[in-house]
């Protein structure tokens, strides 16, 4: 069996899957290795399936899985809201409406963890921020001050700077004064 | 056909997806995310292929997880468990598509003669770019480009067999056509990216990264 150029173009997708004959494949052995346009087009293709087929090709939002979780929260406990569930918001927003005061002669709502790096101004509350356990400021994703990758968490600029992060000097710097 | 080279097939992770889906069934709500972690960042892809919007593709695939949810109890035990979430994913999306009638919009490309001969572009030597080069969200970007100006039935069978490894029998039920289709179109698919990305990739992209090798992004 002899296979032309334009019959290699046709199967090449095929091949590179394994899914043609042990025929047609000894057949376009020999051509790819005779033809060099034809066997570059074979390394053309690899190249594109090896680099789209990539893990990281496949990414989601900042902040994607935390929304997710809320939401299956949300959905899964939906009969959560009994009397007694009732009766804690409602104490809640006393309480909350209590503390207000309090809150606002304190700043934000905890010492920030860092003497002295400087609180915020302006950052808008639903900005996803990256935090991690042990550091003291919050990132935009990408940042090159983030020390410790593996505990990145996601989290709402309000959330991060309720538990006393700061912006972080560098990637968030139009939000300091 | 061969089994797609993802960990998915591996057995001891096999046994505890089986047992996640078990515990979820009975009761145990809080282990579902458990259950589609690994596979969360795919669900968003596969919606983002067809709505190519991020918050459409959010909104999508939120919605389909929290269908799986619903509904785990029509998952067939001896299907695998990542194709069944992306299936539902991929239906979610296609209906809001259709829902917005962006399919009026769709570029003129996607209704072809499928049968018609494709004559590859001729290039020179694609040189291999190390998977290194992805690092880079330039060439991210270039990629995902590429990919969004395909026409529809070539980016969707594309994603689903190449981007997520689902094999040609997965990808042919989860678009509803057959396998035939689904190696045409993957061909045709594969053949465009190759033909957009050769003259960047093999040459003027990657010595300007190298140039730029060391340049600080801010």
């Amino acid at each position: 069996m002899v296979v032309n150029c334009e019959q290699v173009w046709h199967e090449v997708s095929d091949y590179l899957d394994g899914e043609v004959g042990v025929e047609l494949r000894a057949a376009m052995d020999e051509h790819l290795r005779a033809c060099k346009g034809c066997s570059s087009l074979l390394a053309g293709m690899r190249n594109v399936v090896s680099l789209y087929g990539d893990e990281r090709m496949v990414e989601a939002p900042l902040g994607f899985s935390y929304r997710l979780q809320r939401r299956l929260e949300e959905n899964s406990h939906p009969t959560r809201r009994t009397f007694f569930g009732w009766a804690v918001a409602a104490a809640a927003t006393v309480l909350v409406a209590g503390s207000f005061e309090a809150a606002r002669s304190y700043g934000l709502g905890r010492t920030p963890r860092s003497a002295h790096a400087q609180a915020g101004n302006h950052v808008p509350p639903d900005l996803m921020v990256l935090v991690y356990p042990e550091g003291k400021t919050f990132h935009a994703a990408g940042c090159p001050f983030i020390l410790d990758k593996k505990n990145l968490r996601p989290v709402a600029a309000q959330e991060a700077q309720r538990e006393g992060y700061v912006p972080c000097v560098r990637c968030m710097k139009q939000y300091l004064s | 056909m061969p089994e797609s080279a993802t960990p998915l097939g591996h057995p001891a992770r096999q046994t505890s997806e089986a047992e996640l889906v078990r515990r979820v069934r009975d009761g145990e709500h809080d282990l579902f995310y458990e259950l589609i972690r690994p596979y969360e960042r795919r669900v968003y892809s596969a919606a983002f292929a067809i709505l190519r919007n991020t918050a459409d593709a959010e909104d999508a695939a939120q919605e389909a997880i929290l269908k799986a949810f619903k509904h785990i109890r029509q998952f067939r035990e001896e299907a695998r468990f990542s194709t069944w979430l992306i299936q539902i994913a991929v239906n979610e999306a296609r209906m809001r598509r259709r829902k917005d009638h962006a399919d009026l919009m769709e570029p003129i490309a996607d209704r072809p003669d499928e049968s018609g001969v494709y004559t590859p572009r001729d290039f020179a030597d694609w040189r291999e770019i190390p998977s290194e080069a992805l690092e880079r969200k330039e060439i991210r970007e270039k990629l995902a480009e590429a990919l969004a100006s395909l026409g529809e039935i070539y980016r969707e069978v594309f994603v689903l067999r190449d981007m997520q490894h689902l094999s040609i029998e997965e990808t042919a039920e989860t678009l509803g056509i057959s396998t035939a289709s689904v190696k045409t179109r993957l061909l045709r698919a594969r053949l465009m990216l190759r033909d957009l990305l050769a003259p960047g990739l093999g040459g003027p992209w990657m010595s300007r990264l190298s140039f730029e090798k060391g340049a600080k992004p801010w």
